[in-house]
């Protein structure tokens, strides 16, 4: 790792200032990614400001229907949250399974989906959930936050404050892992609002990061059932191939993950 | 057995200071004045170097040196050598190519060294490192050695003409061929074996420190074998006379074979403190390690299996190509002739077999032994093909097993081994029975009631351990002996060190090696330590592989022990005025046998060294050393039998039972060797469906240099093992052991891909059986 000086603001405002103070200055929430690419000298940040130890980060919350999840909250929080379990266990059962208990009560949603890793989970649930995402600037629907690999609409200095969504009628996440990174291989979101309309988002398995899936979406608005999932046709076209599966794998994961997904809401 | 003898379950001793975090392993170690180095390694698979400018480096904060390979040149330091020689068949030795310890003029694979930079701190060093300015010229390079040897490919070593390191063969060529035509059936396959990278806990690391006072050299290193790695410094690589090196293997965090080799690092982190003037240490991170530990494996076969109309196994014919990586590794000539080809008759009694070997440079890793070396690529051979020809033959793999076991010992194979003794249906019915082999159409049957593909497959393996008789080994190439070496020291009170050259890194050495004094003495295991991994306590030793620390370490230990124990009778006899036959040694005493006659142990002991009343001529002291050259290798066998679950949806195979069912012959310690066995299995269980090194065919940069993509086996890729042990005890050593270390890993994978190939119906499945490939083979089959 190159020396860098580390920072702990403990208000966005003071984070901000900081982060701006300097051209190479990278926030550093969880750290589940930055610190070890940092490790590999991949990544040489002159300064880190650490965003866990600001207040208005902090906290879960459901007012009425709509749902509200900190940006600093960790996915252990997240998976143990009662509130949530209530309203949309989806998200829960997401949040239980990244990575390991370490990762778990270290690394948080709002790192998560800044970083948008494309094999990440929470990114699949923003964009099936029709999540907002609210930053210290703005606020932008998740179909504009994920903007490609490792990409996102956040600008220089952007924190990203919350997430919000609308409480789902039923959702599920059902997730294949990379054998070796136990990230997810094919990880598919669906979601059906408390209007009857569905979202399905793929993570893990696009070419260009996470996306919906316009087929599985007719299909399952048309019929939320898993027999409607398997009989989705699912491209090859746009997806990943590395050496752990080609892109007609994850096509067929898409779909298997899909159905169980739905079997599972 | 007492309960802390022979046969009993005594917990390690060495796992309080392990779990406590107070092992020291040789990053642990620091010395006044240590510095650290970094090593620039090239990113090219293949490239000429135009240049290296260092001045840059030099100029960076805390850098001591920066050495390159031309300066290694100009001190005399030899090249890195493979010390095992063999010919081709047309009688010309093998093509070593040099093996620069820094590279000077070529690089050959990514993570060649062509730099080192020693600095105050690690961080300052790999700083400095980044700051060599190395100007390659970059060519072509090729990683598979199927195309390696093709024409056009590009060449690595002006030795090695097409790539060619020999092309040599075993067994008789004409009568194989002959067999395999007059044959009632012939089952052809071919095998690929999956290149492995050994990941040890414990990375390498090497502590060099010169003291200019006595023109003496000390190397901490993680070493299986410190004595060999003495010697081979010493003699090939001009880095100091014996007599001026002293290498220490302290704790050490596992090996797998990878810790054997001699490795550039250890060599230049020695030279570097002579250059430097300061102790040098380096250590290898997990990246590093992946780059340059030598790899394991990487075999591509083609087989016929020749059966007469009764199915009886009549030949066996084998062309293999294995894969040397770019240099050759210490024992890499070995691995895939003596150790592999000379297998290839497994539990079978077949006339006639023929194997054609030939070894291929790639820019590559080095590959050598891991974990069994040879013998799981000769086991996973030949049980897919054993398992292919009952499928074919309709019979059931186990009737064709046992139609050709051999049955009779001692039993001359015509490959060189001759089998000493063994039991392979006692293993068969043993494993069959505890994997309820019957009830497996039942549970084939639920499974199926829930969308799951259930199979069964099994393996019936041999190894030969007990690693080797000396003049055999010197006959066939080997460039040292292997024999090994014990020394028992009884103190002036009573307590013992057993001084063994046997290495433990893992294996448990401090307790197994202690019981048999405690058997033997009738003393407290806690009297007794063992000694190993240092050149300056132990003279000579040959080190810790191929499951030999028990039947030939351990055999020395008993020679000594014969000494010790006829020298402590005498002194004994000579106390109580008795006849010296008559001494009996039980629970810590000598004893007139049939009277109430008897001297205390310590109180022997006491006597040896205060030498006041000794036999007339008697030297005093009581400390007798032995070397011990095994008679023949040990063949340690046993059936295996994998039971899985394929979801034929994903591909993702689940192991719902496994089964191993061994017979090392006589057992030390059962915890520890089921330890063993449930480490070997659970790296076949990462050979067949998890672990693969994957290099770019086109660049050749390593695809799989960290966990994010080299699947490491994780406990919830383990089922619970179902562990039985047979026993034939071993007639060649004194103790009747065989040797358990590399069974598991060697008997595991063909058990495994029989299984998931029986589950889905397709037998045309290469290891590892990821997820991916699975599915596309249940697939290409109908499911």
């Amino acid at each position: 790792m190159y020396a860098t000086n580390y920072h702990r603001p403990s208000s966005i405002a003071e984070a901000v200032a900081l982060q701006s103070a300097s051209n190479e200055a990278k926030y550093v929430s969880g750290g589940m990614t930055l610190i070890p690419t940092m490790k590999q000298r991949l990544a040489a940040p002159s300064d880190l400001v650490d965003l866990r130890h600001i207040a208005e980060l902090k906290g879960i919350s459901v007012n009425a229907s709509r749902v509200r999840i900190g940006a600093g909250t960790t996915h252990a929080e997240v998976s143990a949250s009662p509130e949530l379990a209530a309203a949309c266990p989806a998200i829960c059962h997401l949040a239980a399974h990244i990575g390991d208990p370490h990762v778990r009560h270290m690394g948080t949603i709002g790192g998560s989906i800044a970083n948008n890793d494309p094999a990440a989970d929470y990114p699949s649930a923003m964009l099936a959930l029709g999540a907002t995402i609210v930053t210290n600037a703005r606020e932008i629907p998740a179909d504009d936050f994920f903007t490609g690999l490792f990409e996102t609409a956040l600008e220089d200095g952007d924190i990203v404050v919350a997430v919000t969504f609308d409480m789902p009628a039923k959702a599920a996440y059902s997730k294949f892992p990379n054998p070796a990174s136990r990230y997810a291989m094919t990880g598919v979101f669906v979601a059906k609002a408390q209007d009857g309309s569905v979202r399905v988002a793929v993570t893990g398995a696009g070419a260009n990061g996470v996306f919906r899936h316009a087929g599985l979406e007719a299909a399952l608005s048309a019929d939320w059932s898993a027999d409607a999932a398997a009989g989705v046709t699912v491209d090859a076209g746009d997806l990943l191939s590395d050496i752990h599966g080609s892109a007609e794998y994850r096509a067929n994961l898409v779909k298997v993950m899909a159905k169980r997904a739905v079997a599972a809401a | 057995m007492g309960v802390e003898g022979i046969g009993a379950r005594v917990a390690r001793k060495e796992d309080k200071r392990f779990l406590m975090g107070q092992g020291r392993y040789t990053d642990d170690m620091s010395v006044p004045g240590m510095r650290y180095a970094a090593f620039v390694r090239s990113p090219h698979a293949h490239a000429k170097i135009r240049s290296i400018d260092t001045s840059a480096a030099k100029d960076m904060p805390g850098v001591i040196a920066v050495l390159t390979g031309r300066e290694m040149l100009d001190d005399g330091i030899g090249n890195l050598i493979c010390g095992w020689m063999i010919h081709s068949k047309d009688g010309s030795p093998m093509k070593m190519g040099a093996w620069r310890p820094i590279a000077h003029e070529t690089v050959r694979y990514v993570g060649d060294a062509v730099a080192v930079v020693v600095a105050d701190s690690m961080g300052e060093a790999r700083d400095a490192a980044e700051a060599v300015l190395v100007d390659y010229e970059v060519l072509p390079a090729v990683t598979d050695a199927v195309r390696a040897l093709e024409a056009g490919q590009p060449q690595l070593h002006p030795e090695a003409p097409g790539n060619l390191i020999f092309d040599w063969q075993l067994g008789d060529s004409d009568a194989t061929d002959a067999a395999i035509a007059a044959a009632a059936h012939v089952t052809e396959m071919r095998i690929v074996n999956n290149r492995l990278a050994p990941n040890p806990m414990e990375p390498r690391a090497a502590l060099g420190i010169y003291d200019s006072a006595e023109d003496h050299y000390t190397c901490y290193t993680t070493s299986q074998n410190p004595h060999v790695a003495r010697l081979v410094m010493s003699a090939f690589y001009n880095v100091a006379p014996e007599n001026k090196l002293r290498v220490i293997a302290p704790d050490v965090g596992g090996g797998f074979g990878s810790k054997i080799f001699i490795y550039p690092e250890e060599i230049v982190c020695l030279w570097a403190s002579k250059r430097a003037g300061v102790p040098v240490k380096w250590t290898s991170d997990r990246t590093e390690a992946f780059l340059t530990d030598a790899h394991g494996r990487d075999h591509v076969s083609t087989v016929k299996m020749a059966f007469d109309a009764d199915n009886r196994i009549t030949a066996l014919k084998v062309d293999t190509i294995a894969n040397f990586g770019a240099y050759m590794s210490l024992f890499s000539s070995s691995v895939p002739t003596y150790l592999y080809a000379t297998l290839l008759s497994g539990q079978y009694a077949i006339p006639a077999i023929h194997a054609n070997v030939r070894a291929v440079y790639t820019n590559t890793a080095a590959v050598d032994a891991y974990r069994g070396a040879g013998r799981p690529e000769a086991t996973y051979l030949l049980e897919r093909t054993v398992e292919t020809a009952a499928r074919e033959l309709g019979v059931s793999p186990a009737e064709l097993r046992r139609i050709n076991f051999i049955r009779a010992f001692p039993h001359q194979t015509p490959v060189i081994m001759n089998y000493d003794a063994g039991d392979y249906e006692a293993s068969l019915e043993a494993a069959m029975a505890a994997a309820d082999w019957n009830g497996f159409p039942a549970r084939k049957a639920e499974a199926a009631s829930r969308g799951m593909k259930r199979g069964i497959g099994m393996s019936c393996y041999i190894e030969a351990c007990g690693i080797a008789p000396s003049a055999a080994v010197g006959s066939l190439g080997a460039g040292v002996g292997l024999w090994e070496s014990a020394e028992v020291r009884v103190n002036a009170v009573g307590t013992i060190e057993v001084l063994t050259g046997s290495h433990s890194h893992g294996q448990g050495h401090e307790t197994t090696f202690a019981q048999l004094v405690a058997e033997r003495f009738g003393v407290p295991i806690d009297s007794v330590s063992i000694v190993h991994g240092d050149t300056d306590k132990v003279q000579m030793g040959m080190g810790t592989y191929g499951s030999r620390s028990g039947a030939v370490g351990m055999s020395a230990i008993v020679k000594a022990l014969d000494k010790v124990e006829a020298k402590a009778k005498k002194i004994a006899a000579h106390l109580m005025e008795a006849d010296e036959s008559d001494i009996v040694i039980e629970n810590g005493a000598l004893k007139v046998a049939g009277t109430d006659k008897s001297v205390p142990w310590f109180q022997m002991a006491l006597a040896a060294y205060t030498a006041h009343n000794l036999p007339s001529g008697m030297e005093p002291g009581l400390k007798e050393g032995a070397f011990y050259d095994p008679s023949n290798f040990t063949f340690p066998a046993g059936c295996y039998i994998a039971e899985v679950e394929v979801d034929p949806e994903t591909g993702k195979t689940t192991i719902v039972q496994f089964v191993a069912a061994d017979d090392f012959g006589n057992i030390i310690n059962p915890m520890i060797v089921e330890g063993q066995v449930h480490g070997g299995i659970a790296q076949g269980i990462g050979q067949a469906l998890l672990e693969g090194v994957h290099y770019d065919p086109e660049t050749g940069q390593l695809l799989t240099a960290s966990y994010m993509d080299y699947t490491m086996p994780r406990a919830d890729d383990l089922p619970s093992f179902k562990v039985s042990h047979q026993v034939t005890p071993c007639p060649g050593n004194p103790l009747g052991i065989k040797g358990c270390g590399e069974a598991g890993a060697i008997g595991s994978p063909p058990a495994l891909i029989n299984a998931i190939t029986d589950a889905i119906g397709n037998n045309d499945l290469t290891m590892p059986a990821t997820p991916q490939k699975v599915w596309a083979a249940a697939l290409a089959a109908g499911n």
